[in-house]
């Protein structure tokens, strides 16, 4: 009746892990709470996950691993491509979160998004082509044809960047979708200060036909998370890349020992101030494993 | 009176059970009267007992009492295969890892039984010779039950002169679903007679009612008493051939007849949930259901048992995660 509107109340977001191709709140129940790097209020609480959710990620990224990476490399492409165009539709709420992020203004923010888009479709276009660059045919003394072919290498843990220009999205998007174009699944580590727009990027790979477990995102703390990775059995390699704390569990040094135990292979973290720069293929090219046939010819 | 002492079962045992449930036989001297019966036993009020079974999987079992239970929950197993595939080296297999489920790990307890088809019998007989690992074998045109009483009678029997400790029968459905009640009690009788070895000891009578098909709960109940009155020793859930297998709630049914079983006639008879358990924490739910619902004297590898095959990878993945602190990988089992 009265003529002063009152103002709309908001509607929180509730951020969710992202396991299997479903959203589901941590294992423990617990949240912690995320602010604006800039101001330092509240936006968000997000999961805090556990070594058993990470568990469960794992169990679903190994179920996932045999569809995805019998997939042909044009059929992931196709996938990568459609993440690039669900993440240019929901351009504003990215960059709103990466602004808040990362405590950078609107204007850079949407061009780190943008960015982002840009590098999912550079990272589609290599789904077809790295057999090419990492395979070979070998000339050998024999009468044989005798060819090189690149593999996934299976679940790989990734713990996310966590420093550097751009890196909530668009360094998160530089680390994951080199693993996954060449056919494996992964288990990413969020960096704990900035995972919201990571938790939202579950929710545009949901929608981008790429099947449940490919991608699995945990938020939470780094030395629960990595170190469950790293000694994890089903685990075949890890990317260290976020990994910044000097000693304890989560250090790198710690994780490189317990991967050892279980042969991972491992991507030893990076400093790397800028992820707009242009990326090389040494991401691609770091979990995949060569197979080797020997065909007999001349017959 | 409970029979304390473990299957296989001595002529004595067999004696005393087969006396203690006379006095209930009675009740199957004509259809009416085992009718009668059955239509007697108090009706199951579904929403309280898949409440209940639900409120009993929710305990948390940590640490010590973790591996415990794993250890408890592995030596119970049934390990199964019933496939259409079945070879004598796929069930040699199957016995050799019922030996010894993880052999990186010696202290790891053995499964309880290996169970096969009837012609599978002698191969697995031969394989866990010595181990103390029971041969159960399913019979009577396992699994749905459609075979006249002479071809059931010499299933069994076979799988009985094949060296067979365990047969596990199914019950016709068909039947019991249209109300002829008297004919199913009078095949368990038989079966169990075929049980019979030429030595007068008897292979150990499991009667599977496959619950997912008789519909409702009150129906599982009055199976549960007819089998356990033509005497079964023990009572299972399912095949495992169908789409639903063994729930929480319809083992808890299974579980409250031979709890009141025991006090009507003083006869222990085993439960045997199977089919569709598949993890630990399954495993846990239905060893905290049996601790709540028949206490300690269930808790053992002679009343208990899972049918089951791939939830032994599960435990034996959890039991290397309890030891060395670190997940454990598909990698890291057999793969069947």
């Amino acid at each position: 009746m009265s003529e002063t509107t009152t103002p709309r109340l908001d509607v929180h977001k509730t951020y969710k892990l992202f396991v299997g191709g479903a959203f589901p709140r941590s294992e423990s129940g617990r949240v912690y709470e995320v602010t604006d790097l800039k101001t330092g209020d509240w936006i968000a609480n997000v999961p805090l996950g556990t070594r058993k959710d990470t568990r469960d990620a794992v169990g679903a990224a190994r179920k996932a691993v045999g569809g995805w990476s019998g997939a042909t490399a044009y059929n992931r492409g196709q996938i990568l491509y459609r993440a690039a165009e669900m993440l240019q539709g929901r351009r504003e709420q990215f960059a709103a979160e990466v602004a808040a992020s990362e405590g950078i203004s609107a204007r850079k923010a949407a061009a780190l998004v943008e960015a982002a888009v840009d590098r999912w479709v550079w990272y589609a276009g290599w789904t077809d082509k790295v057999a090419q660059i990492a395979g070979s045919a070998n000339p050998v003394a024999g009468p044989y044809f005798n060819l090189s072919t690149p593999e996934p290498t299976g679940v790989v843990g990734v713990v996310a960047p966590t420093r550097g220009n751009g890196y909530s999205l668009l360094g998160l998007v530089s680390v994951i979708a080199p693993v996954i174009a060449t056919g494996n699944t992964a288990v990413v580590a969020l960096a704990p200060e900035a995972p919201l727009p990571g938790l939202s990027l579950g929710e545009v790979l949901a929608t981008s036909d790429l099947p449940g477990g490919v991608v699995n995102l945990i938020s939470g703390r780094t030395e629960d998370i990595a170190p469950t990775l790293a000694s994890h059995q089903d685990v075949n390699a890890l990317d260290l890349t976020g990994v910044n704390s000097p000693d304890g569990p989560g250090s790198a040094r710690a994780l490189e020992t317990l991967a050892a135990d279980t042969l991972k292979r491992v991507r030893r973290p990076d400093v790397n101030d800028d992820w707009t720069a242009a990326q090389g293929t040494d991401r691609l090219l770091a979990f995949l494993e060569t197979k080797t046939v020997w065909h007999p010819m001349g017959i | 009176m409970p029979t304390s002492s473990p299957p296989p079962a001595a002529v004595e045992d067999a004696a005393a059970a087969d006396g203690a449930r006379e006095s209930l036989a009675e009740v199957a001297s004509t259809e009416a009267t085992l009718r009668r019966f059955l239509h007697g036993l108090p009706g199951i009020d579904a929403v309280g007992l898949q409440a209940r079974a639900a409120s009993l999987g929710t305990r948390s079992i940590k640490t010590t009492a973790k591996a415990y239970a794993i250890d408890l929950a592995i030596s119970m197993i049934d390990l199964t295969t019933l496939e259409g595939a079945d070879t004598p080296g796929k069930v040699r297999s199957l016995c050799a890892k019922a030996m010894r489920p993880d052999p990186s790990d010696p202290s790891t307890p053995r499964v309880a039984a290996v169970c096969v088809y009837p012609d599978m019998v002698p191969f697995a007989r031969a394989a866990v010779a010595g181990s103390g690992v029971q041969v159960a074998s399913v019979a009577t045109a396992f699994p749905s039950g459609r075979a006249g009483l002479a071809v059931k009678l010499a299933d069994t029997a076979e799988a009985v002169a094949a060296g067979a400790d365990e047969i596990d029968m199914v019950i016709d459905r068909g039947a019991f679903l249209s109300g002829r009640y008297l004919e199913v009690f009078e095949t368990i009788r038989a079966v169990k007679r075929a049980c019979l070895r030429a030595d007068s000891t008897a292979a150990h009578l499991k009667v599977i009612f496959e619950t997912g098909e008789l519909q409702t709960y009150d129906n599982i109940r009055r199976a549960s008493w007819l089998a356990m009155i033509a005497g079964a020793d023990f009572i299972k859930t399912s095949t495992g051939k169908v789409a639903v297998n063994a729930t929480p709630a319809n083992t808890l049914v299974l579980m409250e007849a031979v709890r009141d079983f025991r006090a009507a006639t003083g006869v222990q008879v085993g439960v045997k949930p199977a089919g569709g358990i598949r993890t630990t924490k399954d495993a846990m739910k239905y060893l905290v259901t049996v601790n709540e619902v028949l206490g300690d004297d269930w808790l053992s590898p002679d009343w208990f048992r899972f049918g089951a095959s791939s939830l032994l990878n599960d435990l034996l993945m959890q039991r290397q995660k309890l030891t060395t602190g670190r997940y454990s990988g598909p990698d890291y089992v057999t793969v069947d």
